[in-house]
């Protein structure tokens, strides 16, 4: 099946492109990530749930959500500051992961109304290096693999992912 | 690990991609390969080797020549990489879509 997101990062290159159309209208999309309620919802998954535990939603305001497993353990944590947070239209932050093996990262997020039920959002993240974003780019593959593994063993709890 | 065997490593660089590309439509002796860079020649037997060691390269020995050829089951491997982190950004949108609908109804 096509998957309905585009994932645009060229070869030897500090920063990468997602983007996605919803069907949703561009108020709806936003607030999703706007809402800290609603950002926990589609940011929990079968492995984990999500917690915000700061949200200043203005300029200068700062951010921080993890994710713990069953058991309580925290399996990703990240944190940033955000420098513009303007509804229904661009939110722009630094991005950070807590155990800060990846550096920081700077995040501008476009909200564009397509129709009155549909809505596209642009990420653009600008790495330190280009080896920086590969490793970003590579840990959902290095955990499939690690997943396949554990699954045979069937330990999926104490995984890192993202 | 060992750098010169990650396939990620090796093709951050321009020239090994550029070998990349001249082997991805035939054959080509080392010398052969040579004679399109500038560079000299110890440098672009040291980027066959590293292509070699993480297996973007094979190569053939016809008489008393080595031909190398693009290794195409390696090269997927490498334009697939990509894939489980949109993979994984998809389902939080798909998510995030559902979500959202079921936000818009229940209001």
């Amino acid at each position: 099946m096509e998957l309905k997101t585009k994932v645009h990062a060229e070869d030897g290159k500090n920063e990468l492109t997602i983007t996605r159309e919803f069907d949703l209208p561009v108020e709806l999309l936003f607030t999703a990530h706007a809402e800290p309620e609603l950002f926990e919802q589609w940011m929990s998954h079968e492995y984990g749930t999500t917690k915000v535990l700061k949200f200043e939603a203005k300029k200068h305001g700062g951010w921080q959500f993890h994710t713990v497993d069953a058991e309580g353990n925290v399996l990703f944590g990240a944190n940033g500051t955000f420098h513009d947070f303007v509804p229904n239209s661009k939110i722009t932050r630094t991005f950070e992961t807590d155990d800060s093996a990846y550096s920081v990262q700077l995040e501008f997020m476009e909200f564009e109304s397509l129709s009155d039920d549909k809505s596209k959002l642009t990420i653009h993240s600008i790495f330190r290096s280009a080896e920086l974003r590969d490793e970003l780019l590579k840990l959902p593959f290095a955990f499939g693999l690690s997943m396949a593994h554990d699954r045979l063993q069937e330990i999926v709890g104490k995984l890192r992912k993202t | 690990m060992d750098l010169r065997r990650d396939v990620f490593q090796a093709i951050a660089d321009p020239t090994r991609r550029a070998i990349l590309v001249l082997v991805a439509s035939q054959a080509m002796t080392a010398g052969a390969i040579a004679a399109n860079f500038e560079t000299a020649r110890p440098t672009v037997s040291k980027h066959l080797q590293i292509l070699s060691e993480c297996e973007l390269l094979k190569h053939e020995q016809k008489g008393r020549e080595i031909y190398y050829q693009l290794n195409p089951k390696k090269m997927k491997e490498i334009a697939d990489f990509i894939e489980p982190f949109r993979k994984m950004w998809d389902d939080r949108f798909n998510k995030l879509e559902a979500v959202m609908k079921k936000y818009k109804t229940g209001k």
